[in-house]
């Protein structure tokens, strides 16, 4: 029986009341990347990239090049000596190849193709103008897509996971190591790099699934086997860990976990991050862990009835996550009172007859303890509509949020109060164009 | 639906009677005589009971040069429709009215023939013996073996009944226009083939001719013609003259459709059906596509072999006339008499039906915001809505101001049918002409022309009949106004014209009037027809001077400055009063539903037969469409309302209508709708709707449907407020047919988002998907017990917040709560009305009261926007409420509804024409419940 948490019908605090499909992509859409305040890319499986536009959901290019799925997209913003800001995309795709693209004229820039292995990261470093690839090596260009520097032939696996450090570092994830390469300027040339290998970190026990940096102090890291590691940005120490760190937080669940639990249901998935707290995607859970009191204060041992694959959070202390059950669930980070909560009320009995999977599970699973955390995190809405997993989502603020699924669909949920006063807006103004307000008597 | 034409007098018998014959019958003495002219088919409600035939038909006649006037066809041609009327008969009197000159020949002065181009004449005469009315459309058509190379013939619309005539004659008048223009395309095109025979025929001749001449010039040695010789070259001369007239004979006709274009008025004849495009292209009229001068028109000639032909053609008696076919080009032919047909089926069935139909589509015309919710798409299609909004732009403020109060000043044309009244009515008239050729962009100006009384009114007071001892009264007829068309028919009208005025004053005075045929005026209907206006110019265009320039025909004078309408300009202005015409056309339309509302508290005294009096719009042709761009349309200007208000009126005025009589109206008159689809064609139906589609069928059954399905399931109102408020609802079941059923039933309140099709979908078999809520508003799906089926119900569960389910086989209904008061209206279960026509405009009523709240709401400025900058959104958000609240008295879930239909006129109105738009899903996070029988 799923434990997992429900929400009935009546969802006062979810705003996103109305939504657009949009349809394009022919295979699984799994990267979202947004461009500026109102377009952003999706990517997927099919080899194509397309730009909407957030606010009407109007396909606005569709970017062919690439012969098969997409694996990693980052956006760049490059300033050029005219200071025009052009927004550029780097795509890279299984076909060892990477693109850079022009957002706004939907052309192809540039076309590199002689990656030896798939690219499965991107990073720019915007301060220093170039970007990184990680694929089997790590590469270092400049925006022109001159190849600037690259290491040696690292590992056949390939770099999962890069991120930016303070000093002109980068921590890359290659397997279990993390490695710190330093980017420094070269004697021949004005825009030559060299990169060095600094230092590799062996603390984990297991593939560094995710991996995010926190501040301009701190980085955090992930494993497949669930330890969270909590890293100084600047000599490369580890501050904190959080070993099987559900455990901790309930011990006396431990054993029939343990029992159940599969190293893929206790991954890390994702991470994210704002300046007190980490949230990790773990298995179907979320976890927020805190920076200062160096615990975990809240979780959702099961969000969803799978896997948590992206989470965000919000500014307004909310958090939302996507998972492979299709469904995107946004939940507030709650102090809890001294009394112990009664469980969120679940909404109306359902008495429809026919066959509902997931049935009235709300006694989940919160169960008071004397060491649980300060907070809770309540669920107040969920968004369903993707018949498949959820592959990420983009937040757009008041645009509303988008999510690409492996239904080959990208839907943007909305509010549907602010999206009908826009049209007022846009109905009055063109009433003003036909020159219908004046009176005409 | 804003009225409801099945408010018609019953006249099927059949139906009634089996309902009778149930019941035990009654004793003789107790019984009701029966209606004594209750033959098969006969209509108690017509007029005259003694008329000879039994429904309307078309007569066409010919004048022949030969045996005088004789019918040609009847449509339909069925000889059970005329009966026992004397067609003969009638033809004499129908030809007989057409007193238009149709001079030609050499006039004097002239040297060669020159073809007249004569305008159709409309007239409306009665024989009240015969009990017969009719609609009389005189045209003729060019033969070059006739005497004077035209032979006229008429088109006459025979009615039993007078009313029906009288009330419908602008829509005659237009429909059978367009007939005689495309039989006279047709017949121009043949024209122009046989003299285009003609011409090798006597080419050839002189050839022939020429050639023995200078043979026996070679022959002739002696130094002196031969009478032989002289003969020859006399033949020759003759065929050569022949030849010159017979060129200038077809370059006149080949001049015409340009020449004709001149005239706003004239609608050059385009095919409407695509049937044989190369055909059509290739006699193409459309004046842009074809070059000036260039004379492509009748170029497809098939290859002819000439012959040698005598120079005189003997114009006697013993040769065979052309009949209409031989007359008319082949495809035009068909196609006149398609449209003639099309006028039939048009016209069928009671005035009153016809009025009241055309009454609602011009009201719905005008909601073009808002029609597209529920009324059918495809009499929307049918012509598509114009821009409302669009047609001010062109007006300054003043000028509408100025034009209202006018109007507003301004006594109403009052036509009752017996007696005509006096009438007073003022023609403002605006224009806006655009300068056709732009090379300084002088815009419109508009001009605004004094009242000029005498002018401008209609004196229907000295309207009397001539008696012309051939017991032929006319009272008046379009062409009255016409100086050229001096009546050399019997008929010699005095009918006055005032040509400069552009309006036609008739005055004839009856004398006597012992005969049997009375021709009725048509101009009563002038009053407030504008397109009679029309009449007011010559009508042959002869009086134009034939421009003989390269090709003939083509003259591109600018279009003079628009002359000031102030009944000094001399005929040369015709043009200019052309434009006046269609200016003055516009905001005269349907008076009585454009006034504004303070007009209409002053006018409302001299209403008393409203309905009969307006004239439905009429359609516009393409040429005036032309138009529009230079002169705001009728909707626009029309009396300057606001749409606001002339929703707002529509609101009250349907919020009476349905408050007063929405049961007893349906149950006395619900017979009819349903009788009237059963009715074969034989028998004039008064409720058959103008052309029988197969909407209206669906329409009845639907509604039948929807009855049943409120009176059998206790849950129909939360089933119809899910469909209103914009949340799909899925039919489950197993049996198709009756899921079909429900969907039928339902899909009539399914607001539709504007698109070209409702968003129903009648049987889905596979899974649903988020995609297909957002197309579609009402779907059934199969309920299947394979590992498929699962799918489905796991993916109805799935979607279950976008979602109402009706669960055909369980009778349950899944969707949420509704509290209003709106659907208990729509859908009462203890209504009174039994059939599915009637029950169907009831909620057609219901709809159009929500569909003016929603653009009420809709479009006030303040309850979406803030007054002031500084204004928080609460207050507005509390202003929305108040007014959905307080204004327009809704309540609980009926908000909602409110609210969904103004947001699919938001998405309507601001969607660009070009582009689709993404169809957006709107949702609400309420709960669901479980109703169930």
């Amino acid at each position: 029986k799923s434990s997992v948490q429900t929400i009935g019908e009546e969802q006062i605090q979810n705003p996103y009341t109305e939504l657009l499909v949009l349809k394009g992509h022919q295979d699984i859409v799994r990267f979202l990347v947004q461009i500026d305040d109102f377009r952003f890319a999706s990517a997927g499986d099919d080899g194509i990239i397309f730009l909407w536009n957030a606010q009407t959901g109007e396909k606005l290019h569709e970017l062919h090049g690439h012969t098969h799925k997409i694996t990693a997209i980052a956006p760049f913003s490059s300033s050029d000596v005219a200071e025009e800001k052009t927004n550029l995309i780097i795509t890279a795709s299984a076909d060892r190849t990477v693109i850079v693209w022009d957002c706004t004229s939907g052309r192809q820039v540039q076309k590199v193709s002689c990656f030896q292995s798939t690219v499965k990261c991107l990073t720019v470093l915007q301060r220093l103008n170039v970007w990184l690839s990680g694929g089997s090596d790590l590469c270092v260009w400049n925006q022109k897509l001159d190849l600037l520097c690259k290491t040696s032939h690292l590992t056949d696996a390939g770099i999962s996971a890069l991120v930016e450090l303070p000093k002109n570092c980068v921590a890359a994830a290659v397997g279990k190591e993390l490695i710190i390469f330093r980017l420094s300027a070269s004697n021949n040339g004005y825009e030559g790099w060299n990169i060095l290998e600094v230092k590799r970190l062996v603390d984990h026990q297991d593939n560094i699934s995710s991996l995010v940096s926190v501040n301009d102090l701190t980085f955090v890291t992930g494993s497949h086997i669930g330890e969270l590691i909590v890293w100084d940005s600047l000599d490369w120490t580890k501050q904190a860990s959080e070993c099987n760190f559900w455990d901790s937080v309930h011990p006396d669940v431990q054993p029939e976990i343990k029992l159940s639990q599969s190293p893929h249901e206790t991954s890390v998935q994702h991470l994210t991050s704002d300046e007190e707290c980490v949230f990790a995607a773990v298995g179907k859970g979320i976890y927020v862990y805190n920076l200062q009191m160096k615990r975990v204060i809240a979780c959702q041992r099961t969000a969803h009835d799978s896997s948590v694959l992206h989470i965000e959070k919000l500014p307004n202390r909310q958090l939302i996550s996507c998972s492979e059950d299709g469904s995107v669930r946004i939940w507030e980070l709650r102090e809890k009172q001294q009394l112990p909560a009664e469980p969120v009320p679940t909404g109306f009995f359902n008495m429809w007859g026919f066959g509902r999977t997931n049935k009235q599970a709300n006694q989940a699973a919160k169960k008071m303890q004397e060491n649980t955390p300060v907070y809770f995190l309540e669920l107040v809405g969920d968004l369903i509509g993707h018949s498949s997993a959820v592959q990420m989502f983009l937040y757009f603020g008041e645009l509303g949020l988008a999510t690409c699924s492996a239904d080959h669909l990208i839907i943007l949920w909305k509010d549907g109060e602010r999206e009908s006063s826009l049209r007022s807006l846009t109905l009055f103004k063109k009433l003003a164009q036909n020159g219908d307000l004046q009176l005409k008597l | 639906m804003i009225s409801a034409p099945d408010v018609v007098a019953f006249t099927r018998e059949e139906e009634l009677e089996d309902d009778l014959y149930r019941e035990p019958p009654l004793p003789e003495e107790y019984s009701v005589p029966l209606f004594p002219f209750s033959g098969q088919g006969a209509n108690p409600w017509a007029k005259v009971a003694g008329s000879k035939f039994t429904r309307d038909f078309i007569l066409i006649s010919e004048f022949s040069e030969q045996v005088g006037p004789q019918p040609l066809l009847t449509i339909p041609d069925d000889a059970k429709v005329s009966g026992t009327f004397d067609l003969n008969y009638f033809s004499l009197r129908i030809m007989s009215v057409d007193y238009q000159a149709s001079f030609v020949g050499h006039p004097p002065g002239s040297a060669y023939p020159k073809l007249n181009f004569v305008e159709d004449s409309k007239v409306v005469l009665g024989d009240s013996k015969e009990g017969a009315f009719a609609y009389v459309h005189h045209l003729t058509l060019y033969d070059l073996e006739a005497r004077g190379f035209v032979r006229p013939f008429c088109m006459a619309y025979i009615s039993a009944d007078e009313h029906k005539i009288m009330q419908q004659f602008q829509e005659l008048s237009t429909e059978f226009s367009k007939a005689s223009e495309c039989l006279k395309t047709g017949n121009r095109k043949a024209f122009a083939n046989e003299l285009e025979k003609k011409l090798k025929d006597l080419d050839y001749t002189r050839t022939v001719l020429h050639n023995e001449t200078e043979q026996q010039k070679k022959a002739n040695d002696k130094g002196y013609y031969t009478t032989q010789a002289i003969e020859k070259a006399n033949e020759l001369a003759s065929v050569e003259k022949s030849i010159i007239e017979h060129q200038d004979l077809l370059r006149q006709i080949r001049s015409y459709p340009y020449r004709k274009l001149k005239d706003s008025e004239f609608h050059p004849y385009e095919p409407e059906c695509a049937l044989d495009q190369a055909d059509v292209g290739s006699h193409d009229h459309d004046p842009t596509a074809s070059e000036p001068g260039e004379t492509h028109l009748y170029t497809h000639v098939p290859s002819y072999t000439p012959k040698l032909i005598k120079a005189k053609s003997a114009k006697c008696f013993d040769k065979k006339l052309k009949t209409l076919e031989e007359l008319c080009d082949v495809y035009f032919f068909t196609q006149t008499l398609d449209q003639l047909h099309h006028i039939e089926r048009t016209f069928r069935g009671d005035v009153c039906y016809l009025l009241t139909e055309q009454i609602s589509r011009a009201l719905l015309k005008q909601q073009s915001v808002t029609n597209f919710l529920f009324e059918d798409v495809s009499f929307l299609d049918e012509k598509p809505p114009e821009k409302q909004y669009r047609g001010c732009q062109g007006l300054g403020q003043d000028a509408m101001d100025e034009k209202c109060l006018e109007e507003s000043l301004a006594p109403k044309v009052v036509i009752s049918l017996g007696s005509y009244k006096s009438s007073v009515e003022c023609v403002p008239i605006k224009m806006e002409q655009e300068m056709e050729d732009s090379e300084e962009p002088k815009m419109s100006e508009s001009v605004m022309s004094e009242q000029q009384e005498n002018l401008d009114y209609l004196d229907a007071d000295i309207k009397g009949s001539i008696s012309s001892g051939e017991s032929i009264e006319v009272l008046g007829t379009e062409k009255s106004g016409s100086g050229l068309t001096k009546s050399e028919s019997q008929a010699s009208l005095p009918a006055m014209a005032s040509p400069q005025a552009g309006r036609s004053k008739v005055g004839s005075r009856r004398t006597v009037s012992e005969d049997s045929i009375e021709v009725l005026s048509t101009c009563p209907s002038e009053a407030l027809i504008p397109e009679d206006f029309k009449a007011s110019y010559p009508s042959a265009i002869n009086e134009e001077p034939y421009v003989d320039d390269d090709q003939g025909g083509l003259r591109f004078t600018p279009r003079a400055s628009p002359g000031v309408h102030d009944g000094q300009d001399d005929i040369s202005k015709q043009e200019s009063l052309v434009q006046v015409d269609a200016a003055c056309c516009i905001g005269k339309e349907s008076p009585n539903f454009l006034e504004p509302l303070a007009e209409q508290l002053g006018q409302k005294a001299c209403e008393e037969d409203g309905v009969v009096r307006i004239p439905p719009q009429p359609y516009r042709g393409p040429a005036e469409q032309g138009l529009r761009g230079g002169f705001p349309s009728h909707q626009g200007l029309s009396g300057g309302l606001l749409p606001y208000e002339l929703d707002s009126r529509h609101l009250t005025g349907s919020r009476e209508v349905s408050k007063s009589s929405l049961d007893e109206c349906s149950d006395s008159t619900s017979h009819i709708s349903s009788a009237a689809s059963t009715c074969s064609d034989r028998t004039p139906s008064p409720a058959q709707p103008a052309c029988a589609q197969p909407g209206d069928r669906h329409r009845k059954r639907a509604g039948q449907n929807a009855l049943r399905f409120i009176r059998q399931y206790p849950f129909a109102h939360p089933a119809i407020y899910s469909l209103l408020s914009g949340r799909t609802l899925v039919v489950l079941g197993e049996d198709e047919a009756m899921v079909k059923r429900l969907v039928t039933a339902l899909s009539i309140f399914v607001p539709s988002s504007g698109g070209y099709t409702k968003p129903v979908k009648h049987w889905v078999t596979s899974a649903l998907h988020l995609v297909d809520f957002q197309k579609w508003k009402l779907i059934g799906l199969q309920r299947a017990v394979s590992p498929g089926g699962v799918n489905v119900l796991h993916a109805l569960s799935r979607y279950s917040r976008y979602l109402s389910i009706l669960d055909a086989d369980s009778k349950t209904l899944r969707c949420p709560l509704y509290k209003g008061s709106v659907v208990a209206r729509l859908a009462d279960h203890r209504t009174q009305i039994k059939r599915g026509s009637t029950y169907y405009m009831h909620v057609q009523s219901i709809l159009t009261q929500l569909c003016s709240k929603a653009f009420l709401f809709t479009f006030c400025h303040h309850l979406h926007l803030p007054i002031s900058e500084r204004e928080p959104e609460e207050s507005v958000v509390n202003r929305r409420m108040n007014f959905l609240k307080l204004q327009l008295g809704l309540a609980n879930e009926d908000i909602k509804i409110v609210q969904y239909l103004a947001e699919l006129l938001k998405l309507h109105y601001i969607q660009e024409p070009g582009q689709g738009g993404n169809p957006l899903l709107r949702f609400d996070y309420v709960p669901s419940f479980l109703y169930k029988i």
